[in-house]
């Protein structure tokens, strides 16, 4: 088996009295895609911003990418991918500006962003968009250009925090199949998301409840644990033991 | 270097596609400086005024005869009591009052020397100054015409005397306030909001996790504010050189290099609010009522600070805007050098370097 790209050993993070996340040790392996599933508040956001190097973690062990995540942020940063909730392109710049900006701050050479645009242009179909404000853009299509500018560096893993909020099934369809063409390119994924059938797609999945990790297996083998017809079911059962909700 | 160069270029697309924001940071200063200039003005002519001839001899005769060639005042002759006279000036009847005493020109002719008064209303200081002074200079218009053929000259000695505001505080030149206006409304808000907006919108995220360093984030941000407010200085500078006619009395050099720190003060003021707040919303209040504000009041630009209560005068003293305007008013009018306010530059790089290293703290402290 390979090396994980993500190994955490008891990473715990403490604000004042509050865990918020306690001690949680898993392991990533390289080309998975890794469902990151909790009630809002079980800690999710906390653990993904330690693994990306915004947060320092207040106890416990964690390399991602084979960087250390107290002393070794930078690295790690140039390594990661990283899509929010939030839509997080600039609105009032192109479809262009926005790739050869997000290529820049990643220290891609020109040539190499203009190579890269055009074939993130032509997957998208968005040819007849690049020179558009994003803002004009559709959600769907925002969420899909927002996903390929944040793998545009070729990250080893891409972290997605509920990626397709509000977006309409179809697109949320299509912006899995982006997902598993990044998969299917070696890069890993980590993704949070309330949507259960988006659960299934995961090849493994962990649920949190109150900062800790209640659950870890593949959607199949979580499901026949709980026996629970369904993710669903499999969520319902072990978050009702939640005590802190928002 | 490429990294920071593609984050600024990326500013200034966001700053130059958002045309209304351009219009009024280009706009404003021209505007501002165009109503303080034209709505300030010192313009005297026609204006009222009031001549008591106690005398009515023949030197009093050709005095008044002088005035009223004058292009200055609309003269308005009667014989008043003090006490009338100062119900005329309360009621805004009168602007300016010549008093001539009686037996003007018997003094003159034999004690050579003679007084007379001028009283002007003082409540707008900058008028009554140049009130003062015109009719004091068409009195010495008149003694030198009457000297022109005598051995021993005439005196006549004009008593001036500015009523309600007797010390004339407060006689400004509004150009380096309108300065100091125009680049902390321009540095301090647009950069924090530009910085908050990245925070709202969720872009801030996407940056904080890149390689890119949150220093240059900051200091990337900053760039774009600080050309813009160069322009606008050449732009207020020109205006105040060209249309209003007061030329740079100093060093355009060491103006130009004052004015740079000052905008960097404002910028890393609207960093530090910026870091401080996290919605558009509250950042623009805060440029505008935590900052403006006080620049208005305690710049010394609209309301003299020495009149103030202690407690105020002492609160003006953290506003950076009023070392600001002692620097530009001691370089831009008086022409003055360097050595003459190094204690204030010294003021204000000083205030820079706490706010950036409050902000740079606070920053990093977000970031754990």
């Amino acid at each position: 088996m390979a090396t994980p790209v993500i190994q955490t050993d008891k990473l715990t993070k403490r604000f004042g009295d509050f865990v918020a996340t306690n001690e949680i040790t898993f392991d990533v392996q390289p080309g998975e895609i890794f469902g990151f599933l909790g009630a809002n508040g079980a800690g999710k956001t906390t653990a993904m911003r330690m693994l990306c190097g915004l947060s320092i973690p207040s106890a416990g062990q964690a390399r991602v990418a084979g960087f250390d995540v107290y002393k070794q942020t930078e690295q790690i940063k140039r390594n990661i991918g990283y899509m929010s909730q939030k839509f997080s392109l600039y609105e009032d710049l192109t479809v262009l500006e926005n790739i050869n900006f997000f290529g820049g701050i990643y220290g891609l050479s020109n040539a190499d962003i203009k190579t890269k645009s055009e074939a993130l242009i032509g997957r998208l179909g968005l040819q007849g968009e690049a020179k558009k404000l994003v803002g004009s853009l559709p959600l769907g299509w925002k969420q899909k250009l927002s996903f390929s500018v944040g793998i545009l560096h070729q990250p080893k893993i891409v972290f997605l925090d509920e990626p397709t909020g509000g977006v309409d099934p179809v697109t949320r369809r299509q912006f899995w199949n982006l997902i598993y063409e990044a998969a299917h390119e070696g890069i890993t994924i980590f993704v949070t998301t309330h949507y259960m059938d988006e659960a299934e797609y995961c090849n493994r999945i962990s649920i949190m409840v109150d900062g800790k990790i209640q659950a870890l297996d593949t959607p199949q083998a979580l499901k026949q644990k709980f026996n629970a017809a369904s993710m669903d079911d499999v969520f319902y059962q072990l978050a009702r033991g939640a005590k802190r909700s928002e | 270097m490429k990294q920071f160069l593609t984050f600024v270029r990326k500013e200034f697309a966001h700053v130059l596609r958002d045309q209304k924001t351009l219009l009024i940071l280009f706009g404003m200063p021209i505007v501002q400086i165009l109503i303080f200039g034209f709505a300030l003005t010192n313009e005297v002519k026609n204006s009222k005024m009031l001549i008591v001839d106690n005398a009515h001899d023949r030197a009093s005769q050709q005095l008044i005869a002088k005035v009223e060639a004058s292009r200055y005042f609309e003269i308005e002759q009667s014989v008043m009591s003090p006490l009338q006279m100062e119900a005329a000036f309360r009621e805004g009847k009168i602007k300016v009052a010549l008093v001539i005493p009686d037996n003007f020109n018997g003094d003159l002719l034999h004690l050579n020397e003679a007084n007379v008064q001028i009283i002007a209303d003082a409540s707008d200081p900058n008028t009554a100054t140049s009130l003062i002074n015109y009719a004091t200079s068409i009195v010495q218009d008149y003694q030198t015409g009457l000297n022109r053929n005598l051995t021993v000259p005439f005196r006549i000695i004009p008593e001036t005397r500015m009523i309600y505001n007797p010390q004339l505080k407060g006689v400004y030149n509004y150009v380096p306030g309108v300065m100091a206006l125009v680049l902390m409304l321009v540095c301090v808000m647009m950069t924090a909001v530009s910085i908050v907006r990245e925070k709202e919108t969720g872009t801030m995220e996407i940056l904080l996790v890149s390689p890119f360093k949150p220093i240059f984030v900051i200091l990337a941000k900053a760039v774009p504010y600080l050309i813009l407010s160069l322009i606008n200085v050449v732009t207020i500078l020109l205006l105040s050189v060209y249309v209003l006619d007061l030329p740079v009395a100093g060093s355009l050099l060491l103006l130009f290099a004052e004015s740079t720190l000052f905008i960097i003060t404002s910028l890393a003021l609207g960093i530090f609010i910026s870091i401080k707040t996290s919605s558009q919303q509250v950042a623009m209040l805060i440029s505008l009522m935590g900052m403006l504000l006080p620049t208005m009041l305690f710049s010394g630009f609209m309301f003299p600070i020495e009149n103030m209560p202690l407690p105020l005068q002492m609160i003006s003293n953290i506003v950076p805007a009023k070392w600001y305007y002692i620097i530009v008013k001691a370089v831009m009018i008086k022409g003055l050098g360097f050595n003459a306010i190094w204690k204030e530059t010294l003021i204000l790089a000083g205030m820079t370097a706490v706010l950036f290293i409050v902000s740079l703290r606070t920053f990093k402290i977000r970031l754990a």
